[in-house]
Parts: structure tokens; sequence; C-alpha cells
């Protein structure tokens, strides 16, 4: 059975149709591509996934459980996390609180507990610490935990994004352009990582690119919206090669 | 590019305790060699509300990034419910300091629950509106204290929202809180040593909830709100937390505050919204989501005018060319970039490379 | 059906109170509409506005009309400073509490400068209004010169803007960039000068709405114009922030809203009232009666 299953999915925003019955079914493990012109829709897509929008209709399954309708923070806990095109990152926070507010829900003391500094506290922060800085490491960003986020550099700064968001234990990440604003060392590096990540822990991954470098490079499967519609779905090579596709990016 | 020190928050809370014990036996030491005049004495006390306001105003304003206009009108409840308590239970519990904790505790819990009852609902509002909404509650707050009557008489306590007569009080009743003239007659229990440990208490609490789980929640709502979202925090719960301790806190100064002066009334000078905006300038002075700073701030504008009596006229002029120019110097782009580019360290560094 | 005359003169009253509510409104909503601010200072400018006519007329016996002038051009040119002084650098801050903040700075440093120019004590102002009361249903409802000439300046203002802003370059600009600064400036429009030409805008009716409430309510102090001010804001958020309708609507509710108040629930309460309903407004529809949703791009 598929990790998220999306059926007839739309949303319009005051008379323009976003994004029109889209549907998509993505398998445990997969490494899944969205892919479109600007203003294709594509981010809309995201934005309905972690309930940022309400569908107008469609229906939206994660792992078999029926998450749509429900609220952001709903949809990380049931498995969704993601990155965003626009980087937002705790900027005031040090690289590993970064991380450390992604553990958020997963590592649990009141405030209470907090406040008067009881035991739990010290034993609680230290597992933080510990699981923070594996996470850190998959991204080589150990030696950075104590910066300022706002001072990482553009290319660490979209790393330590996925690693927040993996620190929600995800069981779909989605990626918003990973890739934008790197140059091609960076993005063959990150395209590593990424792969890293899907057989490490075990990740299932929706990402949108530009760079067809990248999605060419490590996507198993695409599907391309255009004008808030699907254009063409399958296999890379094939959608690829699918001249309704080339035509739509190249334009007539 | 700047890097935290491993460590440098526990160096960096070191320090603001241990100024705050230092200035403490300063004091105490002048005060024994009858070195303090007696307007520094009657100082003490205001000196200890305001820094708390200013650090539980920080919590609001530095931490979860909220502005807050309505800070005096927290204040302004713990300042009346421990007043009112203190009235009350004067017969009975006969010990000052055990019934002044409890009055301190009331205090802090009535202005905490108004402090979540009001946040409940306003918190969804963002910056300009969710100011003119709290500076719109601490007139209201102010405005009902100005028309309540309680007072208690051998059947129990009696309100009314229009004149002590209304309460139907029995030839042994004792009106407590009488309108507009407030209450009269609170025991003086506030000291100057009670005032540095509700200092400290409340530095405990801020200090270490920034240090936590709780506080990285608050903190990742004011740095990205939807990329908090989407990483599970609950915005809501963590902002009226944060709004609720802050105003808990503001009560806490309330009760030292009221307990400090023989009749308490709610005036536009003590509670009104100029006091709120001048706890506002310790915090912006300080430097928003500085604790340290604000607690100097608040020290440095209250002493200073009254040092310099000659300028005490001018002394809100000079308040309000401090918070124009500390915001330009701090926040304007333009300025921002000057300051960085003729830093003297920049400038250091420069000939070092030179050389 | 025995119609209530009292009622009557406290809706009347009400209105005209609400008029100058609306006026002061227009500085805000314009303003908040095409700089993105809220200008605490704005209520401030109308206590400029009358201390201009007070200095001018009672204390150094000048005509009414050079009083009126004065005060006009006075808070024209104030506005515009202000805004270049200490609204315009942070116009690109990081932060919008920034300008807030800085503006609650302005707002104060009006008022001590007023207080150490003038002192705290309450002035007496002469009422710039001279046309007599009018006398209806045989004199039971009485109203007040002020009440008129209040009443017909918030129509001519209200008219005068919606014109000017419709008909003209440079209110077509001010449209322009209140919807979209960067895309203005790509079409040509200065933009500083369209935002100082809106402070001046503002800051003139701010002066206008000093002088009629300092008539209507013939009392001065350096206070004067924090309260109206900001009721004038809640006024504006009522009617929806960025909308001139919107300023009138929310201006003219608010002010019967308060007289109401004051004479059927209690004197002492009605400021409470006034913001109870900016409460429930903003709780219930947060961007006005009349005003546009903006929501944050993801």
């Amino acid at each position: 059975m598929a990790l998220l299953e999306v059926k007839n999915l739309s949303i319009s925003f005051g008379g323009l149709q976003a994004v029109d019955d889209f549907e998509i079914s993505i398998k445990k493990g997969q490494l899944y591509g969205l892919i479109g012109p600007n203003g294709a829709g594509k981010t809309t897509v995201f934005n309905l996934l972690t309930g940022v929008y309400k569908p107008d209709e469609g229906m939206i399954t994660l792992d078999g459980e029926n998450i749509t309708g429900l609220k952001t923070i709903e949809i990380n806990k049931a498995g969704v996390a993601r990155t965003f095109q626009n980087i937002r990152l705790f900027k005031n926070l040090s690289v590993m609180d970064n991380v450390k507010a992604g553990l958020h829900n997963h590592y649990k003391y009141s405030a209470a507990t907090g406040i008067l500094r009881l035991p739990k506290y010290f034993s609680v922060e230290k597992a933080m610490n510990e699981k923070a800085m594996e996470l850190l490491k998959v991204f080589e960003l150990e030696g950075e935990a104590d910066y300022l986020a706002a001072n990482l550099p553009y290319g660490k700064q979209r790393k330590l994004e996925i690693a927040r968001a993996l620190a929600t234990e995800p069981k779909l990440l989605l990626l918003d352009e990973p890739a934008a604003g790197m140059n091609p060392n960076e993005t063959m590096e990150l395209m590593n990582t990424i792969r890293f990540v899907r057989d490490n822990f075990d990740m299932t991954i929706l990402l949108i690119e530009h760079d067809m470098k990248l999605v060419s490079g490590i996507c198993e499967e695409l599907t391309v919206l255009n004008f808030g519609r699907i254009l063409s779905k399958g296999p890379t090579s094939e959608v690829l090669n699918d001249p309704q596709v080339i035509t739509a990016y190249l334009g007539e | 590019m700047k890097k935290l020190k491993p460590g440098k928050y526990t160096k960096d809370n070191i320090i603001t305790y241990g100024m705050i014990i230092l200035v403490y036996i300063i004091v105490q030491i002048l005060t024994g060699t009858g070195h303090i005049s007696s307007l520094m004495q009657g100082l003490l006390v205001p000196l200890c509300v305001y820094v708390i306001l200013a650090v539980s105003l920080n919590l609001t304003v530095g931490i979860l990034g909220e502005l807050s206009l309505g800070h005096a009108g927290f204040m302004c409840v713990g300042a009346f419910a421990g007043a009112f308590f203190s009235k009350c239970t004067q017969d009975v519990i006969t010990a000052d300091l055990p019934r002044f904790v409890l009055a301190i505790l009331l205090g802090a819990v009535s202005a905490g629950i108004i402090g979540f009852l009001i946040g409940m609902p306003v918190l969804r509002l963002r910056g300009d509106y969710l100011a003119i909404v709290t500076l719109a509650f601490g007139e209201i707050i102010k405005n009902i204290i100005n028309v309540l009557y309680i007072g208690k008489d051998s059947r129990g306590l009696h309100f009314s929202l229009k004149d002590s007569l209304s309460l139907g009080l029995e030839e042994d009743g004792v009106v407590i809180i009488n309108g507009a003239q407030g209450i009269t007659g609170t025991p003086k229990n506030s000291t100057f040593t009670i005032g540095i440990i509700l200092i400290v208490i409340t530095l405990i609490i801020v200090l270490n909830l920034i240090r936590s789980r709780d506080g990285r929640a608050i903190m990742s709502i004011r740095d990205n709100l939807i990329a908090a979202e989407s990483i599970g925090i609950n915005i809501t719960k963590y902002k009226l937390m944060a709004f609720s301790i802050s105003a808990a806190l503001a009560g806490i100064a309330g009760v030292l505050y009221s307990h400090n002066l023989n009749s308490l009334m709610a005036t536009p000078k003590n509670f009104g919204y100029n006091m709120s905006i001048m706890i506002l300038v310790f915090v912006v002075l300080g430097g928003i989501g500085n604790i340290r700073g604000s607690i100097i701030a608040a020290v440095v504008l209250t002493l200073l005018p009254e040092l310099l009596r000659g300028l005490s006229d001018y002394r809100m002029l000079i308040y309000s060319v401090i918070l124009i120019v500390m915001m330009l110097f701090n926040w304007s782009p333009k300025l921002i970039y000057l300051r960085e580019k003729y830093s003297p360290k920049r400038l250091f560094k420069k000939n070092r490379e030179v050389r | 059906m025995v119609i209530d005359m009292s009622f009557i003169s406290y809706l009347i009253n009400g209105i005209s109170l609400g008029s100058v509510y609306a006026i002061i409104a227009l500085g805000y909503t314009m303003v908040y509409g095409i700089a993105k601010m809220l200008n605490f200072a704005h209520g401030d400018v109308i206590m400029v506005g009358g201390f201009a006519v007070f200095f001018a007329v009672s204390m150094q016996g000048l005509p009414t009309i050079v009083g009126i002038l004065l005060a006009v051009v006075l808070c024209t040119l104030l506005g515009i400073t202000i805004e270049y002084i200490a609204y315009r650098p942070l116009r690109q801050a990081a932060s919008s509490l920034a300008v807030l903040i800085t503006a609650i700075g302005v707002s104060y440093f009006l008022q001590n400068i007023a207080l150490i120019i003038f002192g705290a004590n309450t002035k007496a102002f002469t009422s710039v209004v001279t046309i007599p009361a009018l006398r209806l249903a045989e004199g039971q409802i009485i109203i007040s010169g002020e009440t008129i000439v209040t009443i017909v300046s918030c129509i001519v203002i209200m008219t005068g803007l919606t014109l000017f802003i419709n008909k003209t370059k440079a209110g077509q600009a001010m449209l322009a960039v209140s919807e979209d600064k960067g895309a203005a400036q790509l079409m040509g429009i200065n933009v500083n000068r369209t935002i100082s030409l809106t402070f001046a805008i503002g800051s003139a009716l701010a002066a206008i709405a000093g002088m009629l409430l300092c008539s209507a309510y013939p009392s001065l102090t350096p206070y004067t114009g924090s309260m109206p001010g900001i009721k004038a804001f809640v006024a504006a958020v009522f009617g929806g922030i960025g909308s001139i309708p919107g300023a009138l609507l929310g201006g003219i509710v608010l002010g019967v809203i308060e007289i109401l108040g004051k004479a059927y629930i209690s004197s002492q309460m009605a400021d409470a009232i006034v913001f109870m309903v900016l409460i429930v407004v903003l709780l219930v529809k947060p961007t006005g009666i009349l005003g546009k949703k903006i929501q944050e791009k993801v």
C-alpha cells in the first residue's frame, strides 16, 4: 500500500483554480519529484498536504490515516515534515536549538520541570543534545552547532532546515526546492545527502525542484504540474521525454 | 561570523544573579553605615518593582516577540488583589511575612489568570492590532477597578459597581475597595530585601524558562511562526504560556508596589498606559530580549532623573528621545550598515590585515 | 409612539463626536493603508493643532482664521517632519515592532514638549465657531453651532478626499503605493513623496479635528489628543483599516456608542465600553467591517 495517497485534490483562490484534481500515490521509501513551470501550483500542493490551506475537495491519506483538513501541527504529528522555498529557520536560535525545536514533541518534560531544573530536565536535555548532534553530523553541521542559524551560509541553512524537519521523526519528508540558490557542487553534495537520508532514515521523500540534473539524478518517479493540473506522470525517464512536458517547459 | 560559545548562557546568568546580589550587599552596607539618603531609601522598593516589571515585559516583547501595551493593567490586578487580601486577613493572619507571601501568591495568580483570559482571544492577533488591544485591556482593567466597590461585614463580602452605599453593609462593615479612592491602609510589608528576593525569583523563572524546551518553543514562534507550526509546536499554548507568566510576574510587582503605599488608587499615572510605556522604554533601552539589559535600564532610568532633580521636568521628554534614538540606532537598515562598516572591531581587523 | 427628545439629542451629540473621530481616523487609515504602520503619534498632532490655535487666538489675540491657518500649516509640516526623521529610516526594518515603538516615542515626545511649553494645567479653549445654535422641536432639541460645523466639516472632508483620491494623479499614486510599493516605484511613482503627502494630508486633517474637538469640549492639556487618538484608531479598525468609507462609518458608530454609553450606562465606563467594542470587532472580524483580508504567503 502507498504511504501517501492523494485523490481529487482541488483548491481555488477567488475564482482562480490553483490546484485542480491533483492525485499522487507515493510508495514507502520512494524518492518522488513534483515539477512544473513557475506558478504551476507545486508549493500550493505542499501547503495543502501540510494543512496550511484547507482543500476545497479531495482526500489525503498518510499510511492509511485520513489527514484531510487537519491542522498543520496535527499533520506534523501524523508524520509529515517539510522545508520551505524561502528558508524559514529560527534565525535567532543556535543551529543546535533549531534541531532541538524539531525534537519538541518527542522529548518531553513539563514547564515546571524546566523552570525548577528538576533532574528530569538534565536527563532529557542531554538526550536531546545527543540526538540533535547525531542529526547535525548527517548534514556536516556539527562544527556549527553553536552558531546562530542566521549566520550560516545559504547552503548550510538549507541543510539545517532538512535536519530540523527530520528531527520531528516524519514518515514523509517534503522538500520545497532544496537546491535553489546552490552552485553545481553544492547541488551534487545535496543529492548525496538526500539519498543518504532516504536510505538511512528509511524515509519517503517528495520534492519540488527546478534543477533538472537533481530531478533526473535522484527522483524515481515524477508528476508534472501545469496550470494547477497534472500534465504527465510516471517514471522519471519517461516523463522527461514526454513531448507535452517539453513543450510546457520550453514554451511554444 | 558570530559564534555563541558553549556555556555562554550559564556564564551570562551567573553575571546577572551576581550583579543583583552585589547591589544588595552594597546597599545593605551603605544603609548600615548611614550613607544612604532618605530619598534613596524611598526609591529602593520602587526600583525592585520596576525591575520585575521590565524583566516580565521582556518575556512578552523580547522572547515571545509580541508587543504588549497593557502591562500596567496586570500590575494593577496584582496590586489590588494583594492589597485586598492583606486588608481582609489582617486580623486573621497576624504574622506579617506569611500573610505577605500569600498576598504575593494571590497577586501573581490573579494577574496570571487575567493574562490567560485576555490572551486566549487576543493572541491570535499580531503586531499593531495586538498592541492596541492590550492597551485597550489595560485601560479597561483600570476603569473597572475605578468603579469597583467591595465591602466586608459579618455576613461576608459585598460587591458593587455603583457606590459604597449600595454595598448595603451592616453597622460593623468596612469598605475595603472604595471605587476611585481605592484601598487605604494596606500594611506596609514591602522591604528592599523582599524586593530583591522577588527579583531573583522572577529571574529564575524567566531565565530558566528561556533555556528550556518550552522557552525554545516560545522563541521559535517568535522567529518564524509558520515554521514553528510545521514542526508541530502548539502556537496557542506557548503564546498563552509566555503571556500569562509575564502577566503573573507583573502581578508580583503590583503586590510589592501596593504594600509600599498607604493608599492605593488606580490612576492613569500608576496603572495607565503611560506606565506601560515606561516599562516598554526600559525593555527597549536594555535591548529587546536582553534580560540583564532590562534590569540595568530600569535602574538607570529610575535613578537618573531622581538624582538629577533639576531634570525631573524633562524626565519623560528624555525617555521619549531615548526611545526614538534607540529604535533608529538599533533597527534602521542604513544605520546598521554604517555601524558595521565603521565599527571599531572591524577597523581594527582591517588594520591588522594591512599589516 | 413618543420619541424621547433627550435620546435624539444624545444621538446628535454622538454623531458630532463621531464626525471628529472619523476625521482623525482618516489620518490613521490613510497612513496605515500606504505606509503599513500604526502612527501612534497621530493623536498628539491633534493636540498640537489645538495648542496652535490656543496660542494664536487666546494668547496672541490674533483673528481666529489666522489661528486655524497656523494650526493647519504647523501640523502639516510636523507630520512630514515626523515621517522623515522617525519613520522613514525604519521602513525597511526587519521588525515591524520597531516603527511602532518609535511612533510611541514620538507621541511621548510631542506630549512632553507641550507639557514643558504650556504646563500641565488645563487651558480654557475658546471655541472657533461663531454661528448660533439651532433650536428644533420647540426648543426641546438644541443643536450647537459646534455640532453643525463639525458634521458639515466631516461631510466636506470626506467628499473632498474621495474626489482627490479618485480624480487626481497624486491620489491615484497613493492608491498604487498602498497596493504595491515596489510595483508603484517601477511605474515611476515617487514612493517617498507619496508617503510624505499622505502624512501631510493626515496631519492637516488632525489639525482640523483638534480645533473641532477643542471647540466642542473646551479644555486643552498636553494629553488632550491621546485618548481621542486611540479611539479614532479603534474607529479606523472598526470600519476596516485602509478604507475611507470605513473610517467614516467606524467614527460615527463609535461616537454614538460612546455618548449613549455615557448617558445610559456609566460615564466612568464609557471608555471601557468603546474598547470592548474594539475587542469584539477584532475577534469577530479582524479586518473590520469594510476591510480587506491579508494573508502571509507561505
